[in-house]
This record gives C-alpha cells, structure tokens and sequence, in this order.
C-alpha cells in the first residue's frame, strides 16, 4: 500500500484521468459498497468500467474473479479500446496496430503447457490444468513499457507463485524461463526474423515468487483477447512491458539465468532485470518521463517512478545490486 | 503551360495537403479519422514519414526529366521540397510541443540522442534552401544556387539514417527508403560519369571527329 500513498503525493487523480472517467470514478466511489458486495459474490461487476464506458467492446468469455485492492492501483484504468489496439507482440507484426488484427489466427484452445527443468514434476499440461486450482483476482496494474508509454490495465489472474510451488522446484531452481508459442502459421510475424524466436523471457525466482508477480487470463473480467496474450501471460508490473511474456506455452526451472530476446537482440539497450528505472536511460531515449496512453494530446508527460511506483514493495529483492549495471 | 500553372499545380499542393488535413482531423477526432490510442506518436511518426515521402519526390523530379527528356517535372520541384520543409518543421513541432511539452531539457535531449541529433541537423539544412527557393534568388545565386542545393542529399541521407536509428528491430521500412534514396543518388552518379565520359571522349577525338 506504501506505492500508493507515494505515487499519490506526487500527482493528483484529476492530473492524469479525462474529466469523463474521472467523474465517473466519483460515482464508483459512491458505489463502492455495491462493488464489494458484487465481487464478494464472486461474479464479473465491475461498475466502475461499466460506467466509465472503459470496458466497451470487451467480448470474451466472462470470467469469476474477486478484485484485490491491495495489489490495485486506484488510478483510472484505461479503456478496453485502447489496451486491445496498442499493442507491441511483434509475433503479429511489429506495428502497434498489427496484433488486434493478425492474432485472429491464433487457436488458444487445445493450449498445452510444458513444465521443466529443476522441479520435482514436470511434463506437458493441459491449460485447464494449469489454472484449475489457482481463484482469479482482479489487478489494477500500471504498465511502463520500455518505448516510455504507460497504461494502467484492469488483469484477471493468480499469483505466478502460486502456480510455480505445485511443480515442488528444487533447490537448484534459482531461475525460470518462459517460453512463447512457435508456430508461423498462426503467428505470422514470425515467418521474418525481427527477433529470435520463439520469444523467451525470464525471471529470478524471487521474482517470480513476489506475490505482484501474475500470470494473467483476463482483462476487464473477461477471458483475455489474443492481442494481449491469450490463453496466458505473464505480467510483472515494476518491470518493462517486454518482460510480461504472451501465449505461454513454456516454463522452466533453471540454475543460471535464461537468455532472454530483446537482451539478444541488442544487449546494450534491453537488460534481463528490465526494471522500470527513471535513472537509467534507454541508450537511444530518456526513461525519466512516459507519456499516458489515453490522457489526450495536450496532457503533460509524467515523471517515471522507480519500479513504475512499486518500489515499496520490490526495491528490497534488488538492495545492494547496482542497478545501472544490471538494468 | 497555363494547364500546369492553373489546374495541375494547384491540384497538386492541394494533395500535399491531404495528408496534413488527415492527421490534424486524427489529432482532433472529426471527420471520422482516428489516429489510434497514441495520437501523438502517430502525429510524430506521420509527420516524419512524410517529410521523407516529399524529399524523396522531390528527389524524383531530374531523374523523370531526365528518362523522359521533358522539363515539365521540374516545375514541382520546389512546391515538393517546401512540403518537405513544411512537414519537417510540423514533426518537430509535434516532437517540441506535443511530445515533449515545451520541456526546458528537449535541447539536452536533442543534443544527447544522436538519431535526434542527426534529424535536427537535416531539418537546419532545409532552411538555407528554403530560404533561397524564390525564382529570383535562383536567378541572383546562379551556380552558387546550384552548388547549396545540393545539401538536399546530404538532408535525405540523414533524413534516412534518423528513421533508421530509432527503429526497434524491424528495418523493413527504413530499408525500403534507404534502397530508394540510393537509386535516385546512383542514378545522379551515374548520369554525371556518363556525361563526364563522354565530355572527355569529345576531347581526346578533338573537333574534327564531332
């Protein structure tokens, strides 16, 4: 809760959110008790999307979830329009509106997860495996992508931590590695070699087991688009959006660390840490200050956050580590 | 030549404009045009794709004089190389002001990226041409004329490298303008050793053999 209080200090509500959605989130406000009592029922409500029109044109499955306020950020979600057309997953074409259109061709379901590496089980699940034990929460998360854009996305999900204790990792697992689909044929982006595919990222496993750390399956309560990353994604809100993985079909437990893409692709620019950091630039821009996707044309940039404002809870997973060095 | 003068070109800075009027009806929301959820990158961007479409146009005008010996072409070529001034000066005042809002640190900025760096530098040299465009400083510079504007190269060479520079990882596009721009300047090259060549040849056969 700490990141809250401190990202607050520094910028009123009002600064960030159109005066539509902000006005509407009064109202939220003054639904707030009904909003509980919904989501305590276990149901998909979400009021405050419903009346902020953010959620409009969200057409997957509904989901069951319960909204965690703690791990939530209170700021204005961005609206379903623009976290489903903005998208960087290069597996459908490298321009920002190529995934909402090419990832059509996508088959999320069968979907098969591979487990492996330094655990005591492992082999190949099917996804309703995966994720039958784990009750989804909502996570009011912010995003910073490297490119210095931010959003703030409304997932549905379960803690990755979660997940990785039923596999029993070893004493070995100090690492873990993800793997995306490879299929050209339902990936089109990937018949050209603008990254090293399959797309592979990876965590410490610390960091995996922070309880901020999710894999994701929704998005405004419902069963998240293919854009985003269907059936399966990882989201790690104080690092860069190119660590949040998409269509998961691989997880490893490693002793070293995992060579991750863009780290290959240009190392001096993209770092396996790839933690949000205001202080060190990205070799060819400033990191300092993001623009916010959604606050219109005229809306001044903000100051970037250490650990895009999550430092409260994850600075100490890094203490002692300089982090210009490992960026 | 009062067709050129009166319909074609004013039909063709009218187009010029086109892409202009779509982006600002983007940035604005009317007229059905949306730029997407990140309107000032698409303002950035566009602005920036079209100054490289003009200057390459631009570049077009000898090489279609030349293959199809009419100097029609030439009489667009300076409308063509004052869009590419004029959509320059409105990516960088996209970049200034909507991007980086009047922020005192843009000079920093400027000075500390070079893809950045390089990219102001083309747009100062399109200001001296711009500047000597007018059909009577042509006529006072003379060869001088000549000689300065022919910083156009040097500005579309880094116009394509700052394009080049800021991609990710996917160089399709920028490949396609750099295998563009080095045909028109191959061509120029190409055309010069030609008339060099044949300059020389005259000489060495003297007089009597022409």
């Amino acid at each position: 809760m700490k990141y809250r209080a401190s990202h607050r200090s520094r910028l009123a509500a009002s600064d960030i959110t159109p005066p539509d959605r902000y006005l509407s989130r009064r109202a939220l406000l003054g639904a707030g008790l009904g909003v509980g009592l919904a989501q305590a029922a276990g149901g998909f409500s979400s009021p405050a999307f419903a009346q902020s029109g953010g959620a409009a044109g969200a057409s997957g499955a509904v989901l069951a979830f319960s909204h965690n306020a703690r791990y939530s950020t209170t700021e204005a979600a961005n609206s379903y329009q623009d976290i489903s057309t903005y998208n960087n997953y290069y597996e459908f074409g490298t321009e920002k509106d190529d995934p909402a259109i090419e990832s059509r061709s996508l088959r999320t379901s069968p979907w098969n997860v591979t487990i492996g590496g330094e655990a005591e089980v492992t082999g190949t699940f099917a996804l309703d495996d995966i994720l039958k034990p784990h009750p989804l929460e909502e996570r009011i998360y912010r995003l910073r992508c490297v490119e210095a854009w931010s959003m703030v996305i409304p997932w549905v999900g379960f803690p990755l931590g979660d997940l990785l204790k039923r596999f029993r990792p070893t004493s070995k697992a100090k690492f873990i590695e993800f793997e995306t689909l490879y299929d050209p044929r339902q990936m089109p982006g990937q018949h050209r070699n603008v990254l090293d595919w399959p797309y592979t990222e990876g965590l410490r496993i610390d960091e995996a087991m922070h309880p901020l750390t999710i894999l994701a399956v929704g998005l405004y309560g419902r069963a998240i688009p293919n854009q985003n990353g269907a059936p399966l994604r990882l989201v790690v809100p104080w690092k860069y959006g190119f660590k949040g993985i998409k269509a998961i079909v691989g997880i490893k437990f490693l002793e070293r660390a995992p060579r991750t893409t863009w780290a290959l692709s240009a190392p001096g620019e993209y770092g396996f840490f790839a933690n949000v950091n205001p202080q060190v630039d990205h070799p060819r821009w400033s990191q300092a200050t993001e623009r916010q996707i959604g606050s219109g044309l005229f809306a001044a940039r903000r100051p970037t956050l250490p650990f895009n404002g999550y430092a409260a809870e994850v600075a100490s997973l890094y203490a002692g580590m300089d982090l210009r060095k490992y960026f | 030549m009062w067709a050129t003068r009166w319909l074609a070109k004013p039909a063709v800075f009218a187009a010029c404009l086109l892409p202009a009027l779509r982006l600002t009806a983007g940035a604005f929301g009317v007229l059905g045009v949306s730029l997407g959820a990140d309107p000032v990158a698409a303002l950035l961007h566009g602005c920036g794709r079209w100054t490289l479409n003009f200057l390459m146009v631009t570049l077009c005008m000898t090489p279609l004089r030349d293959l199809t010996g009419s100097v029609w072409w030439l009489r667009f070529r300076r409308m063509f190389g004052l869009f590419a001034f004029f959509y320059a000066l409105l990516h960088l005042s996209v970049y200034l002001f909507l991007d980086q809002k009047g922020a005192r640190t843009v000079w920093l900025e400027i000075a500390k990226r070079p893809y950045i760096t390089l990219g102001m530098l083309a747009l100062l040299m399109l200001v001296p041409l711009a500047a000597t465009s007018t059909a009577r400083l042509m006529r006072r510079l003379g060869r001088r004329w000549t000689r300065l504007h022919r910083l156009v190269y040097v500005v579309a060479i880094l116009g394509v490298c700052h394009f080049w520079w800021q991609v990710k990882s996917d160089v399709r596009l920028p490949l396609w303008y750099a295998a563009g721009l080095a045909a028109l300047l191959g061509f120029r090259l190409w055309r010069q050793r030609k008339a060099l060549l044949r300059f020389s040849a005259a000489r060495i056969a003297g007089p009597d053999a022409a």
